[in-house]
């Protein structure tokens, strides 16, 4: 059953050496609950960027709590290139295994189907494919000659991600969000920040019901306000640019990143 | 100043033209040039009079709210590429050689030891199976286009009994515009734009291409199509690249 629980709570939920989805920037990264396991000083995450990641990767990596991280790209978007993702990349300290976005998508796709692995056009000849000795290249069974890629099942053991509203039960509404919904399904249980909990079933809402997370996914809900901040929440905030600036500016040095981070985590 | 125009807008207005006919074009994030062209090939397309019972062209721009149906991100995106249901789309790459091969993951060694860029975000997939690639990058140097990509993250051809349906297209620099051919896999040089040399395009170009006796100018943006631009392209796109959008109304 979910536990609605405070946010230190969620992210003790969250082990040390786990293998984390964590959504992009358009879909409502729980930033919030970031900040919480950077306070706790978590370790060793196996991140699963579906299928890219921005600051919540570049900070969780400049802290020193990524030992792996599979994506299809890190970046902060008009603000360049994510420095302590691209210095930790270059100084051999993180584990990195590139994808291509389908890719992540596919894997999940088998995880959330119980299947080992899933097929999937393109990806012949790119050296991704070189550098993926888990991805498998296979002829199609129903027509001979036709080579195509079979990425693996993609099971992380925690999806995080910010949503708008829970209700009691568990039950969280993500709007239009509904690759969250995927990345609930392929992992296996979910922790998840709201801006509410709201009294009633989403489930008997025709309006929003088909675009709720069942709380059968769900292990933990936690009311974070604003909890995807600095990034945007749709309907509800825009993405604080100034905080994004401040941080691509600070991570370009390793104790412009330190400082940044320590006032980050120190603020209330 | 009557006839001026911004070098975005050329390019815009010559990216309108290479989408002309198709019924739906896709546009991923951090594109605004690509975003307005695709906006702007929309509006010929509902004003063309051709058209008939045919429905005008759909634009998909990623990171919009209006213009963009998408209900689950970008699975929906290679979901509809993967059934061809995305006539054309554009990549760039840090690195593009001859063979129109793209580098987005980085130079040196794997997985890019001198520098290392953001990642193959969606290029390995998209490059097979949308029909027309518009590869695009203003950059026109050596550094950028070289005979020879450090990493292949996409490439641009496939051995035959590779299922693609899509592949490159053209190329469009802010220099010039390259048209590719499969069956040669080389780029031919199809113009060269106002204000700019071929010997300026040869300097600048670390591959070989093809080329006819005589190199044609870029034909600049028609004036009624520089009005679309700087009217409701620009409100469109200022949706999500404001300050895009501002630079199009301060060209007026």
């Amino acid at each position: 059953m979910t536990r609605i629980c405070s946010l230190t709570e969620l992210a003790a939920a969250i082990p040390d050496g786990a293998r984390l989805a964590i959504p992009p920037f358009y879909a409502s990264p729980a930033m919030a609950a970031t900040r919480e396991l950077l306070r706790r000083g978590v370790r060793d995450l196996h991140l699963v960027c579906v299928p890219q990641s921005d600051i919540q990767a570049d900070l969780l990596i400049g802290a020193g709590a990524v030992r792996v991280v599979e994506t299809s790209a890190v970046t902060l978007g008009e603000l360049g290139s994510a420095p302590r993702f691209t210095a930790a990349v270059r100084s051999g300290a993180l584990r990195l295994v590139d994808a291509t976005c389908p890719a992540i998508h596919a894997g999940l796709a088998a995880a959330q189907k119980g299947v080992p692995f899933m097929p999937i056009r393109g990806i012949l000849g790119s050296d991704l494919l070189a550098h993926r000795p888990d991805w498998k290249v296979i002829e199609n069974p129903f027509a001979a000659g036709d080579a195509i890629v079979a990425v693996p099942a993609i099971r992380p053991d925690v999806a995080l991600f910010h949503a708008p509203l829970a209700d009691r039960d568990g039950n969280v509404f993500i709007g239009r969000s509904r690759e969250l919904l995927n990345m609930a399904q392929a992992s296996a249980t979910s922790c998840v920040t709201v801006e509410e909990i709201a009294d009633g079933d989403l489930l008997a809402d025709p309006a929003r019901s088909g675009a709720v997370v069942p709380a059968i996914y769900i292990g933990r809900v936690a009311v974070a306000r604003r909890g995807a901040a600095p990034h945007a929440l749709a309907g509800a905030y825009d993405a604080d640019e100034a905080f994004l600036a401040r941080d691509a500016a600070a991570a370009r040095s390793e104790d412009g990143f330190r400082a940044f981070v320590d006032e980050w985590l120190g603020a209330p | 100043m009557s006839g001026s125009y911004a070098p975005s807008e050329l390019l815009i207005a010559v990216i309108a033209r290479l989408l002309e006919g198709c019924r739906h074009v896709a546009v991923g994030s951090q594109s605004p040039i690509p975003g307005s062209a695709a906006l702007l090939a929309r509006e010929l397309s509902r004003a063309d009079p051709g058209r008939g019972e045919r429905e005008p062209m759909r634009v998909s721009v990623l990171g919009s709210r209006r213009n963009n149906f998408f209900t689950s991100g970008g699975v929906e995106l290679f979901d509809l590429a993967a059934q061809g249901r995305i006539d054309a789309f554009f990549l760039g790459g840090g690195q593009i050689d001859g063979e129109a091969n793209i580098n987005l993951t980085g130079t040196g060694d794997w997985p890019g030891t001198q520098v290392r860029w953001p990642g193959a975000f969606g290029s390995a997939f998209l490059y097979f199976l949308v029909p027309r690639v518009i590869l695009f990058r203003e950059e026109h140097t050596r550094r950028t286009f070289v005979p020879r990509v450090d990493i292949v993250t996409a490439p641009g051809t496939s051995r035959e009994g590779v299922y693609r349906p899509g592949g490159p297209h053209a190329l469009l620099t802010s220099l010039a515009l390259f048209s590719f051919d499969q069956a040669r896999r080389r780029f031919r040089i199809e113009s060269v734009h106002p204000g700019h040399t071929l010997e300026e395009v040869l300097d600048n170009t670390g591959f070989d291409f093809d080329r006819p006796p005589l190199v044609p100018q870029t034909p600049p943006p028609e004036p009624e199509r520089l009005a679309l631009i700087r009217g409701p392209v620009r409100d469109e796109i200022a949706e999500i690249y404001p300050r895009f959008a501002l630079s199009l109304a301060a060209s007026r």
